[in-house]
C-alpha cells in the first residue's frame, strides 16, 4: 500500500500530454517585461532606470524586506522603460521593460555544464546565496527560499522533504527536470540539507511518474541521506502540510508552519535553482514552464527566460488552437484564468494550460443538495458548503471559528461539487475578510 | 371540589412570592435609560440602515442624547426634517446637512467599453475583483455583476440590461452609503444633491494614461486637465490621470462639461441645452 496524506483529496484526469517531452529552450525573446511583484511579499525596489544597459544576470530590483527577493535580468539589454503593465489578473502592475540586445551573460556566472558535486560554502553563506539570487518556492507559491531555509530561534529542523509530486494534472516541468537534471538536483538537495544542518532528505514523487522514480532511486545511491518516497496519486499531495502527512507521517497544528513538526519542504525547481545559484553563481531568471492543453499541437516544457510574454510560448507549442475557451496561467486546478495572452512568464508561472472551449466554461450553479462530498475532500478537514455560507452571509467570526484560515485553497471542494458550487471562490473571500479582522486585532 | 381549591391556592401564592422576589430583584438591578432616548427613537426613520454610522436607529438616538455637540451626527434618510424634530425634544442645536445622493462614476457601457474576456465565475463583484481586472481593458471600471443593488436596502437601485451598469433612482435614495461600502471598485460616491438637484461630476475612476484609459473605454477621464484649467472656481483637480470635480467648490457653471473631449463628465438634472448655446459648436464642428 502506497502512503499517501490521511485526509480527504480527489484525482482528477491526469492528462500529462507533456510528459517525456524534452526541455526545449525557448529562444531569448526581443522584449522582456519583468514585474516587480513577482513573489509573495513586499515587492522589489528597481534600481536600474530608463537608458541603463543590463547583462543577464544583474540586478535590476532588490529585495525591499524580509518577505521580498531579488530580481535580475533575464536578458542583456537596454531597460526601455518602467512603466504599468497588464499582468496575468487583468490589473495594471508595475515592470521593468527591456530590450533585447545580444545575449550577453553577467561574467561571474559559470555556464558550463560541468556538474559541481563540491559544496564548500558555509550554510550561513548559502542562505546568503539563495538570498541574493532571488529565489523563491518555484512551485507557484513563490514564497522567498531564503525565509524559509532561516529556521527561527528555538526551533530545530529534522528532515528536508522535497516537492516531487507535482500533483496539478496537465503540469509536467518538474517531472522533466527530474528526469533531465537528477544529478542537479541531489546536488542542490545537499546544498539545502547543509544550510538546514538536517543529514536526512525525502523526495516524495507520486507513483504516475515511474521513470522519475526510478532514476532519482538510483542516484540517491550515491549522496548521503537522500531517500525516495514513491506516493499514491493524490490532489494536493503537493501542498505542503499533505505532503508532510504523507511523506513522515507528522500533522501540522492548525495555523502553525511545518517547521513546528521539524521539516521544511522545497519544490524541485527550487532544488535545482539553489544549485545553480550556490555553485554556478547564477541566479534565477528563468524556469521551466509547461505548455499544455487537449488542442494544443505540440505540448511541451520549455525553458524560458522571467519576462518572456505567454504567446511567445504559445506559439512555440504550435499556436493558440481555434476551439480555446479559456487559458489558465498555472495548473487547472489552482491557476487563474488568464485575460490576455500578452502577459509575461513570472517566477512563479509552473505552466500554461489551454482549455478548449467545451471543457473550459463553468456550469451552472445550482442549490446545494447537502451531500457533503465537499467535507470528504476536503484535505484539512474544513466544511467548505458551511464556510461558504457563512462569508456569503458576511458571519465573519463564525468563519474564524470554522477554521476558514486553515483552507489551502486546493479547490478540491469546487472540483467535487456535484451542484457546481462555486465553493473557493466564496471560502477566499472570506479568508481575505477574516485575515484582515484578525490582523487588526493584532495591531 | 376541594383539590380544585387547594390547586388555586397553592399556585396563587406560588404567583405571589414569585411577584414579591421579581420586584425586589427589579428594584435591586434597575436600568436607568433616559427617557428621550425612546423619545427620539420615535421620529427616526426606524430603517435601521446604518447609513449615520451606528448599528442602526436606537444606537444613534442613544448617541444624540448622550453627545452634547450633536452637529456631526446625521441622519441621511431622515434628512433636515427628522433631525430637527430630534434636537427640538434634546433641546440642542443642529446644522442643516446638505442633502445628498449616491452617483455612479462609470459610464463604460456595453458600447463605450469593449468587452475583451468573459466572466463564468460566482456573481459576486467582490469575488470577481480579487480573481481579475474586469471583463474590458479598464480594470477600474464596474464589473456590472450589482452588488451594489443587493445592498440597496431602500429599492433605490436596478441593474440597466442594456448598459450593464446600476442606474441610481434619485427619489428613493436616501443616501446611507450600503452601495458606496458594498463596491469593491470604489465607484459609487455620495455627492451633494445641489440646488434644484442639479449636478456635474466625472462619471470615471480610471486611473490609467490617457491612451491606455481611451482604448479599454471612449466615455474615459484621459486625464488631459482641460477641465482644470477651464474652471473659474479652481474646483476641479488632476491626480493620477483623473479628474475629480469638488462639489463643495463647483457652482455648476458647466464650462467643463463642453470641454471635456470624451464626455466623461455628466450633468445631472439640468433644463436641455438652448439653442444659443449649441451654435458655436456647430461652428467648430465645421
Amino acid at each position: 500500500m502506497l502512503k499517501t496524506f490521511s485526509l480527504g483529496g480527489v484525482h482528477p484526469a491526469e492528462n500529462k500530454f507533456s510528459a517525456g517531452q524534452k526541455i526545449a529552450v525557448l529562444p531569448v525573446p526581443e522584449q522582456v517585461s519583468v514585474p516587480i511583484a513577482q513573489h509573495i511579499g513586499a515587492p522589489s525596489e528597481p534600481i536600474v532606470k530608463k537608458g541603463d544597459e543590463v547583462k543577464v544576470g544583474q540586478l535590476i530590483a532588490k529585495s525591499s524586506g524580509f518577505v521580498s527577493a531579488n530580481i535580475h535580468s533575464p536578458v542583456s539589454g537596454k531597460v526601455f522603460k518602467i512603466d504599468d503593465i497588464l499582468d496575468a489578473s487583468g490589473y495594471k502592475r508595475k515592470a521593468i521593460i527591456i530590450k533585447t540586445e545580444g545575449d550577453e551573460w553577467d561574467a561571474s556566472i559559470d555556464r558550463s555544464e560541468d556538474l559541481k558535486t563540491e559544496i564548500t560554502a558555509s550554510p550561513e553563506e548559502i542562505i546568503k546565496k539563495i538570498g541574493d539570487a532571488g529565489i523563491v518556492g518555484l512551485g507557484g507559491a513563490t514564497f522567498p527560499a531564503h525565509v524559509k531555509l532561516s529556521v527561527p530561534p528555538g526551533k530545530t529542523c529534522e528532515v528536508l522533504i522535497l516537492n516531487g509530486v507535482e500533483c496539478e494534472p496537465y503540469l509536467t516541468a518538474d517531472h522533466q527536470l527530474m528526469i533531465e537534471k537528477g544529478d542537479e538536483i541531489m546536488v542542490g538537495t545537499q546544498i539545502l540539507m547543509k544550510a538546514l544542518k538536517v543529514d536526512r532528505a525525502i523526495i516524495g514523487i507520486e507513483n504516475n511518474k515511474p521513470d522519475a522514480i526510478k532514476q532519482m532511486s538510483e542516484l540517491a545511491k550515491n549522496y548521503a541521506g537522500i531517500s525516495i518516497q514513491p506516493l499514491k496519486v493524490q490532489y494536493p499531495q503537493g501542498g505542503e502540510k499533505q505532503l508532510i502527512d504523507a511523506c513522515i507521517g507528522r500533522q501540522i497544528p492548525s495555523g502553525k508552519l511545518p517547521i513546528e513538526v521539524g521539516a521544511v519542504v522545497q519544490n524541485i525547481g527550487t532544488t535545482l535553482a539553489v544549485y545553480e545559484a550556490v555553485q554556478k553563481n547564477k541566479p534565477l531568471f528563468e524556469r521551466v514552464v509547461t505548455v499544455t492543453g487537449k488542442s494544443v499541437t505540440k505540448p511541451s516544457n520549455f525553458m524560458a527566460r522571467i519576462g518572456t510574454p505567454m504567446n511567445q510560448l504559445i506559439e512555440a507549442a504550435g499556436g493558440l488552437p481555434q476551439d480555446t475557451g479559456k487559458v489558465i496561467g498555472g495548473g487547472p486546478m489552482m491557476g487563474k484564468a488568464l485575460v490576455s495572452t500578452e502577459v509575461p512568464i513570472t517566477k512563479g508561472s509552473s505552466g500554461i494550460l489551454i482549455m478548449p472551449k467545451e471543457i473550459a466554461k463553468r456550469a451552472k450553479m445550482e442549490a446545494c443538495i447537502r451531500c457533503s462530498k465537499c467535507v470528504s475532500v476536503c484535505p484539512m478537514g474544513l466544511s467548505p458548503y458551511l464556510l461558504m455560507t457563512v462569508s456569503d452571509k458576511a458571519v465573519w467570526d463564525r468563519a474564524e471559528e470554522e477554521k476558514i484560515m486553515d483552507c489551502i485553497e486546493c479547490g478540491s471542494c469546487s472540483f467535487t461539487c456535484p451542484a457546481n458550487r462555486p465553493l473557493l471562490d466564496y471560502i477566499r473571500l472570506g479568508k481575505g475578510k477574516v485575515g484582515q479582522i484578525m490582523r487588526s486585532r493584532t495591531k | 371540589m376541594n383539590v380544585v381549591l387547594i390547586t388555586i391556592i397553592s399556585l396563587g401564592v406560588l404567583g405571589a412570592l414569585a411577584a414579591i422576589i421579581l420586584y425586589f430583584v427589579a428594584q435591586k438591578f434597575k436600568v436607568f435609560e433616559d427617557p428621550r432616548i425612546d423619545q427620539v427613537e420615535e421620529v427616526l426613520p426606524a430603517a435601521n440602515c446604518g447609513g449615520c454610522g451606528f448599528p442602526g436607529c436606537r444606537a444613534f438616538a442613544e448617541a444624540m442624547v448622550k453627545s452634547d455637540d450633536i452637529s456631526a451626527l446625521n441622519c441621511p434618510v431622515g434628512g433636515a426634517d427628522t433631525m430637527k424634530a430630534a434636537a427640538e425634544i434634546l433641546g440642542k442645536e443642529v446644522k442643516a446637512a446638505d442633502p445628498m445622493v449616491a452617483v455612479v462614476r462609470c459610464n463604460g457601457t456595453c458600447e463605450n467599453r469593449p468587452r475583451i474576456a468573459e466572466y463564468d465565475g460566482a456573481t459576486s463583484c467582490t469575488i470577481a475583483s480579487s480573481l481579475y481586472g474586469g471583463d474590458t481593458g479598464c480594470s477600474n471600471g464596474c464589473l456590472g455583476l450589482g452588488e451594489c443593488v443587493d445592498a440597496c436596502a431602500f429599492n433605490a437601485m436596478y441593474m440597466d440590461k442594456e448598459t450593464g451598469l446600476p442606474v441610481i433612482i434619485e427619489d428613493n435614495c436616501v443616501s446611507c452609503g450600503a452601495c458606496v461600502d458594498a463596491c469593491p471598485k470604489n465607484i459609487i460616491e455620495l455627492r451633494k444633491k445641489g440646488p434644484k438637484n442639479r449636478r456635474i461630476f466625472v462619471s470615471c475612476v480610471n486611473t490609467d494614461k490617457g491612451a491606455a484609459a481611451k482604448k479599454a473605454c471612449s466615455a474615459a477621464c484621459i486625464g488631459c486637465k482641460k477641465c482644470q484649467k477651464i474652471c473659474p472656481f479652481d474646483a476641479i483637480t488632476v491626480e493620477n490621470n483623473l479628474a475629480y470635480i469638488d462639489y463643495n467648490k463647483c457652482k455648476l457653471c458647466r464650462k467643463c462639461v463642453a470641454e471635456c473631449p470624451t464626455n466623461a463628465i455628466h450633468i445631472v438634472n439640468f433644463p436641455p441645452p438652448k439653442p444659443k448655446v449649441e451654435k458655436p459648436a456647430e461652428a467648430k464642428a465645421e
